[in-house]
């Protein structure tokens, strides 16, 4: 019999700042995350001059010692971790005790260290000023490690690395991790931190917002007939998954329970989805569940601003739960912070379900018929919200879903 | 450059890169015990001071014996006398 998992904790390095508290209140007033970034003007080809940045964060609160490994991602990770395992009532000694795993991932290691060892090695192949520590910043599961490493945990360590769904992913393996009872606690989630590397990414596939630079907190526009494509962004969004058994025995608070993960693959195209394909996911999360449509209160969107992955996610979401069950993006308020999304984006439901208010897709003004006839939430309100869906999608055909629920016996 | 300049610029290097206090950096000070330094620590300690002083610091038969802020000075004299010896 599979363990039962909930959430117990949570943190947040959001464009919206340092904490829990900031992303709520920055997603509750409705207010974009988004800026215009004259630096990008300068980059030859860039057209896209927007993004979601995290403000100025202090990372050398973290002591050197567990700092010299990291680039920005591991340190947002890093004071992301801390705050979940604080909010979740524990503290970093409670945590090593073997049960508490390590899985968090980022789409790339830093692109930014990489840069700076090229920049040196392009002009001077000379490895006699690499530093010991510059390796660790780039390796695929610097977040992993590093959060692993400066808190103390002795449990699992897992770095998936699934693009945008990575986060979800994440938070998927950790949750199979404590369901089939090798962990009793698992810190998942995802990190990034911004390079303009990743609005390129998209930029040259046609998928990143070029149309509002004048205007950054118009973009991106979910399921919106003007949307015109992502804006990237940064941050590192942790949930501390726990053993239900153990929460209750510990007293810990218990901010929603997962019922299912699920994740398949759209082999057809390592960009475009297949809406049949998306559908299946979601599906195969309801049964894993064992819920009907029906049951799904919300459905909380990957949508990303995007022609075609809108277009779509929003006809797999018709086909499964028809016009009825609401469905919000949120990033409209937050950007694409990449392989932080899913989590951050997790945090921002679980308050949803904690206050039964559902927060609107910002910046959807024109819904987008070609997205299917959806039931788009458009302003804030309040109803009985007890399950929600979850999706993530990513390059590579990785699709995504997680239902949570509140707690109930 | 003086010798007083050499001890000056190593004590600076060390401060930025391992956050210390100069205060700290006195001459009988162990880079263990005193100042918290590890293995790690003693390779970027190599590189950054060869950095500094454009000398190579890393195949010096007496680098692995090093202990204390003093005996870094020391080295790093050397070695810059040396060189200038050779220009």
């Amino acid at each position: 019999m599979p363990r039962r998992v909930v959430i117990t904790g949570a943190g947040a390095l959001s464009p919206y700042g340092h904490g829990v508290a900031p992303l709520l209140a920055g997603l509750g007033a409705n207010r974009s995350a988004v800026s215009h970034r004259p630096e990008l003007g300068t980059i030859p080809g860039l057209r896209c001059q927007v993004a979601a940045r995290v403000p100025a964060v202090d990372l050398a609160v973290i002591p050197r010692k567990a700092r010299r490994y990291m680039s920005a991602m591991s340190g947002f990770a890093t004071l992301a971790a801390e705050e979940a395992i604080q909010r979740a009532g524990l503290t970093p000694e409670q945590c090593q005790d073997g049960q508490t795993g390590v899985c968090i991932g980022s789409t790339t290691g830093s692109t930014l260290e990489c840069e700076d060892f090229f920049r040196d090695y392009l002009v001077n192949p000379d490895i006699s000023r690499l530093k010991s520590t510059h390796f660790f910043k780039i390796m695929n599961h610097s977040c992993a490690a590093n959060v692993a490493l400066a808190l103390g945990t002795r449990g699992h360590q897992m770095a998936p690395s699934a693009a945008c769904a990575t986060g979800t992913v994440a938070i998927g393996l950790g949750y199979e991790a404590i369901a089939n009872g090798h962990q009793l606690r698992m810190l998942c989630g995802g990190a990034d931190e911004y390079h303009p590397l990743t609005s390129a990414v998209f930029d040259v596939m046609n998928a990143a917002s070029v149309a509002y630079n004048d205007r950054p907190t118009c973009t991106p526009r979910p399921f919106d007939r003007q949307r015109d494509g992502v804006v990237c962004g940064e941050g590192a969004g942790i949930l501390l998954l726990e053993d239900l058994d153990e929460a209750r025995r510990r007293g810990a608070p218990i901010l929603g329970e997962i019922l299912a993960y699920a994740t398949n693959t759209d082999p057809g195209s390592i960009a475009n989805p297949d809406a049949l394909i998306t559908r299946d996911c979601m599906a195969r999360a309801l049964r894993q569940a064992n819920l009907a449509p029906d049951q799904i209160d919300l459905v909380n969107a990957h949508a990303t601003g995007t022609r075609e992955g809108d277009i779509a996610e929003g006809q797999a979401i018709g086909m499964v739960f028809g016009n009825r069950v609401p469905v919000q993006s949120l990033k409209g308020h937050l950007g694409h912070t990449m392989a932080a999304c899913g989590p951050l984006e997790l945090i921002g439901v679980l308050h949803m379900i904690q206050h039964n208010c559902l927060f609107p897709t910002l910046n959807l003004d024109d819904p987008d018929p070609d997205c299917g006839a959806l039931n788009l939430v458009r302003e804030t309100c309040q109803a009985q919200l007890d399950c929600v869906l979850k999706t993530s999608f990513a390059l590579g055909g990785v699709n995504t879903a997680v239902v949570v629920r509140r707690l109930s016996e | 450059m003086t010798d007083e300049q050499v001890i000056d610029l190593v004590n600076r290097t060390l401060a930025e890169e391992f956050e210390l206090n100069l205060a700290d950096l006195t001459p009988e000070a162990h880079l263990i015990t005193d100042l918290g330094l590890d293995s790690l620590d003693f390779v970027d300690m190599v590189v950054v001071l060869q950095n500094a002083f454009h000398v190579s610091l890393r195949e010096e038969p007496s680098i692995q014996q090093i202990r204390t802020v003093g005996e870094i000075h020391q080295l790093v004299i050397a070695k810059k006398r040396e060189l200038d010896a050779q220009s």
